[in-house]
Parts: C-alpha cells; structure tokens; sequence
C-alpha cells in the first residue's frame, strides 16, 4: 500500500474518533506546546542578555579604587582616588590582550542649554572609552585627540539628555552650560537602551577627561591625574582571567603594595555578571524541557494505549485485510502511520499553541520570545518520533494476529 | 490440470486438551468452473477445509496446489499475494469497513494490489455494476440493506478477476428471498465462468451447486456430482 494512501486512511480513522484522537493529541499538543514555547522564551531571554553585554561591551573589566580608612573607619570600595591615568596607561601598554583601557570620572549635574534644564550624570572620558564601551556617536563627531589632551570645554550628549533639553532641534554646535561652564555640543550619542539592571544608559552626557576633572567634578579628582574607575576591554575572553591577574600584579607594583597588604583596588570581570545571567536563563529552559520531555512521554504511552484499543476494536478489519491481501507489513505500517500521524498533529497543534503562549508572554511579561524554525522542526521531528516509537508495539500486535482468528473475533 | 489440487490433506491443531486432528488426509481436485458445495456438520473440518484452500492457514501435512502453485511452501508474504490475487472471500457477516463507502470497501483489495486510485475507481465501480448496485457506490454499508452489503462484499471478491471464490455461509444471515437472490447471482457469476466454493448448511443452498462434497471427521464422505461442469442450463435444472 503507497504512502498517500496509508496516511489518507490514517486522517479517515483519526477523524472517525475525533474526540478521543483529540484527548490522545493531548499529551503531545502540551508536550511540543511546552518545548516551543520554552525555546521562544529562552532564546529571547539569551538575546536579551546578549544584547545587554552587547551594550557594556563584550569581554570587559573594571578597575575601581579600593576603601580608605580615616580615623578607624573604613569609607568602603571606590572611596579610595588612588587610580591615575597613568595606571591605565601602564595596562594599555603592558597587559597582554588588552585592547582598550578607558578612564573615567563621574558625577551628578544639572545641565542647562536656554530656558531648560535637565540632571543627569557626566563622565569626563578619553578616547579610549569609545572602543572599550563600543559606542559611537550617531550625529556629529566624537572628541578628537587634541580636545581630550588639552581638556577642550566641548560635549556629547546622551539621546535622553539631548531630547529633553533640545527636543527636535538638533543640538550640535549649541552651548550647553555645566557647573556655569558653557559647553559646546560637538555630538549626539547612538542609543543603548536599558542596562542590565534597568537603568536608561542613554540619560548622560561625556566630556574629555581633563575638562570633567579640572572643571566640573573636582571633589576628590583635585589630585592631578587621579581617576573614578578605569574600563578594560580584553581582545577575546580568554584573556580575561589571565589579565586581571597580571593587572593586580601591575598595579599593586605601582602603587607600592607589598606583602600581605590588602590591595587599593579590585578589579571585576563583568563578562561573569552577564555569564550568570545567561547561566540562570539556561537553568529555567532545561527546567521547561525537562516538563517537556515527561509531557511527550506521557503523551506517547497515551498513544500507545489508544492504538491497543484500536487494534482490539478494530481485530475484524485487520482480518478482513489480510483476507484481502494485505501482507502483515501494509498492516503494521498502516498502524504505525495511523500513530505517527496522530502525534505528528499533536505536534503541529502544540507548535501552534506553544507560539501563541510565547506571543503571549513576550506582550504581558515584556519579555522577548523567538519562535525559531529549528524549535518547529525539532519538535515536528520529536513528536513523529514519538508516534514511531510507541505506535511500533500496537501495530506489531495488528500485524501479527492470525487471519482465522481476527475474522472470527466478534 | 484441475484449479484446485490436494493431496492427502492434514491439518492437526495441538491444544491444551491434546491433539486434535481437524482435517485428516483429504485428496480432492476441484475443476475450472466449477461450482462446489461443502457441507457437513460443525467440526466436520468443512471450515478448516476452507481456511487452507483460502490460503488463510497452511497445512500440518500433505499438498496443495492453487493455479498451479504450491501453496504449502509459501510464507506469508506469499499467501498474502496469492489470497490477494487468486482468491475472493464472501463471508457470512459480510465483513464490510464501516467507515468508507461502498466502492471504497470494493476498491479494498486493488489497493494492496498496487494499482492507482484512478484504475481503482473504474474497476471498482464495474464490479458494483455486474451486481447491480453502480448507483449505490456511495453509500456506506449501514446505509445499505443485508442483501446489498453482500452484494457490495461479493463485489469485492471480484475486483482483482481472481480464479477462485470463496463464499463461506454467504446466505447465513440472510432472509429467504434476499438468500435466493444472493444464491442466484453466484449462480449467474458460475455460469460465466467463476468458479465457487461454497460452504453451507443449507440442504436447499446445496441443491443448487453442480458438486457436492460432505464432510465428517475430518474426511470427505460423499462427493457427488450434480450437474457436469460444462451444463450450461444449471438454473433450469435447479428450478425443477
């Protein structure tokens, strides 16, 4: 018996008991439902994660200052300003696989351009900044080698800061003033959207290092050539581990550390944050496929059990069949294609369902979902995999019964 | 050379209860056209009998040749095909799928054959018109009457032209007059040159084939010729 037929006739016997096809499908429908949905989910919550390290900057570290202690109490890590330039100057030339190291200050301000103002916070920033966050300006030009050197009293606006202080108007060549000092917008930002841990990171302005240190931040900058944190950017992420070691080694040396003091800074990887991320997103996919797999299988020893009942209601068919003809495989195929067609639409149901569920989270949750072709396949694959293994038994069973007897049987 | 050919026969079923010998030593040779009658009482081996000739089973002993072909030595593969090709069932229960349609259900045993649905449908629908229910093709067997079912299952049995029928009871659950029709159409398929094996325990049913065999125990005790095999006037004799 061809194919066509056997599967024409398999669609004919599924539909002369739908409801009871349709509670058999059931298992596999929740099964595939399950998978797909915890694929869309799960690989929209990797790329969600990946686009948020995308947004730190791949492979980075960060060097901040370590706690100071005045009299008896400890003020706590970053307290310290005992970071300089020129330590990220000595990373930059001596920690292998480095490719940028980016100091930084901050601070809080209000910036003002006319009649309106907006507070948000600066960074006084050198040029290696833009490579070591990759982030580039999307109007105007970033600062140049001269500017940065000599400490130039010019801006570049994060989207946030120049929508609500310009709104449609475009703010480059403008005055903006910081601290009463008038600066000139030389460039807009490209937008990076939320951080991490839900913060605008596009509510910010950057000015050259020197300009940030001498004329807006001051506080404990005054000390010529310290720094807030120093960003490190590594080629690839194997060098990460290695060049946090010698980076602790490099500057425990410069700042004449020695023995068992405690270090004046601590250095942090912040690929491991975005890792753990990642780790947790995994854990809550191979939870939901576990689910999966018990549903599939229960769904299969369904079908497996229906198709017994069907063997057994359908013993005078079967003899009549090979009365006719049929050879014991055209009885075991017509079988075994009877359950893999049942489990396969199963499948296709659930793919339906498991996408509409993973619609649905990504609207109400906000969380973003990717129905994949691989996930249909896969679960296509899975689900006319299980027709096949629990619908072999039954049909073995029908294509082993003795002609006289399944004739006789009433 | 005769259409069917036994020799020496057995068939032995091996029970809890001890052996029992169902068919013991049964030689018969059953000519092209013929018309056959078995009879005999329930446990005579008339249905054992049946089943082996039907390639359904094989022989615990002896020989069996259909069309030539030596039916003991085949496996299942091979009694599927010659039960396919050589061979049309009629039962008493009819046996109809009740799913699909009349000439679906004919279309059955073409199917297996492995010809394509467009052959089929042709075919099919000329072995509903030689029994008369061509406008019927479409209906299911519960839309049909018992009469009309056997008539559609007798369709079956023709549609691969095989040289053999096999009717077991076919009038068995039938009502006189619908069981007169019935006998009369193989009657008509006999004449054209079907041959038929026809069980029974119908006296009345049996009058009406052109040989008689009785079975007891397991043997042949009568074999009776009524009519010769080339009487073209069968139905005249059997109205006397």
């Amino acid at each position: 018996m061809r194919l066509i037929e056997a599967i024409r006739s398999a669609f004919s016997a599924i539909a002369a008991n739908a409801l009871r096809s349709l509670l058999t499908m059931l298992g596999i429908v929740i099964g595939v439902a399950a998978v797909i949905a915890m694929v869309a989910i799960g690989s929209g919550a990797r790329n969600l994660v990946d686009r948020q390290i995308r947004s730190l900057g791949a492979n980075l570290a960060i060097v901040t200052p370590g706690n100071v202690t005045q009299g008896g109490a400890r003020l706590g890590a970053g307290a310290a300003s005992s970071l300089t330039d020129e330590d990220a100057h000595a990373i930059r030339r001596e920690v292998d696989g480095v490719v940028a190291a980016a100091p930084f200050v901050q601070g809080g301000v209000q910036v003002v351009a006319g009649g309106s103002n907006w507070g948000t916070r600066i960074y006084g920033i050198d040029l290696d900044w833009f490579s070591a966050r990759e982030w580039d300006v999307a109007t105007g030009r970033t600062f140049d080698p001269e500017e940065v050197r000599r400490g130039d009293i010019v801006i570049l606006l994060g989207q946030t800061v120049a929508r609500n202080l310009f709104g449609e108007d475009d703010p480059i060549g403008q005055n903006v003033r910081v601290r009463n000092v008038p600066f000139r917008v030389i460039g807009v930002m490209a937008s990076k959207g939320q951080s991490a841990f839900g913060q605008d990171q596009d509510d910010v302005v950057f000015v050259p290092l020197d300009a940030g240190r001498r004329r807006v931040i001051g506080r404990n900058y005054a000390k010529d050539g310290s720094v807030g944190s120093i960003f490190v950017k590594f080629a690839n992420e194997s060098d990460i581990e290695p060049g946090i070691e010698s980076m602790t080694e490099l500057l425990r040396q410069r700042h004449r550390i020695i023995g068992y003091q405690e270090d004046d800074f601590s250095i942090r990887n912040l690929t491991e944050i975005a890792n753990t991320a990642s780790a947790s997103a995994n854990t809550l996919s191979m939870l939901l496929a576990a689910v999966a797999a018990v549903s599939l299988l229960v769904g299969g020893i369904g079908i497996m059990n229906i198709m017994l009942v069907s063997v057994t209601e359908r013993t005078r068919e079967i003899g009549l069949r090979l009365a006719v003809g049929a050879r014991p495989r055209d009885i075991r195929s017509q079988f075994l294609i009877e359950a893999t067609t049942l489990s396969t639409l199963g499948g296709a149901l659930g793919i339906g369902l498991g996408a509409g569920a993973a619609y649905l989270v990504a609207q109400l949750a906000g969380w973003p979902s990717l129905v994949s072709t691989n996930a249909i396949l896969i679960a296509v694959g899975f689900s006319a995999l299980v027709g096949i293994f629990f619908g072999f038994y039954p049909a073995q069973r029908a294509a082993k019964l003795d002609p006289i007897e399944a004739l006789r049987r009433e | 050379m005769a259409l069917i050919e036994t020799r020496d026969l057995r068939r032995v079923y091996d029970l809890d209860a001890g052996r029992v010998v169902a068919l013991d030593g049964v030689s018969l040779d059953i000519e092209q056209g013929d018309f056959v009658a078995v009879m005999g009482p329930s446990g005579s081996g008339k249905s054992t009998f049946m089943n082996l000739v039907g390639c359904l089973d094989r022989p615990s002993g002896g020989q069996y040749r259909l069309a030539g072909t030596e039916v003991e030595s085949l496996d299942a593969d091979g009694l599927a095909h010659l039960r396919n090709r050589e061979i049309g069932f009629v039962f008493q229960q009819f046996n109809l799928l009740p799913r699909i349609d009349a000439l679906s259900n004919v279309e059955l045993p073409m199917i297996y054959a492995g010809f394509d649905r467009k052959v089929r449908r042709e075919c099919a629908l000329q072995a509903l018109g030689r029994v008369g229910l061509a406008e019927r093709a479409h209906h299911r067997p519960m839309q049909l009457s018992g009469g009309q079912q056997q008539r559609v299952a007798i369709a079956r049995a023709l549609v691969n032209s095989p040289s053999l029928l096999l009717a077991d009871e076919p009038t068995g659950a039938l009502d006189s007059r619908t069981a007169k029709e019935i006998l009369g159409l193989f009657q008509e398929l006999n004449r054209e040159g079907a041959t038929i094996v026809l069980v029974t325990h119908d006296a009345d049913v049996g009058r009406h084939a052109r040989r008689l065999i009785r079975f007891r125990d397991g043997r042949v005790i009568e074999d009776h010729r009524q009519t010769p095999v080339d009487a073209r006037d069968l139905a005249a004799e059997a109205a006397e």
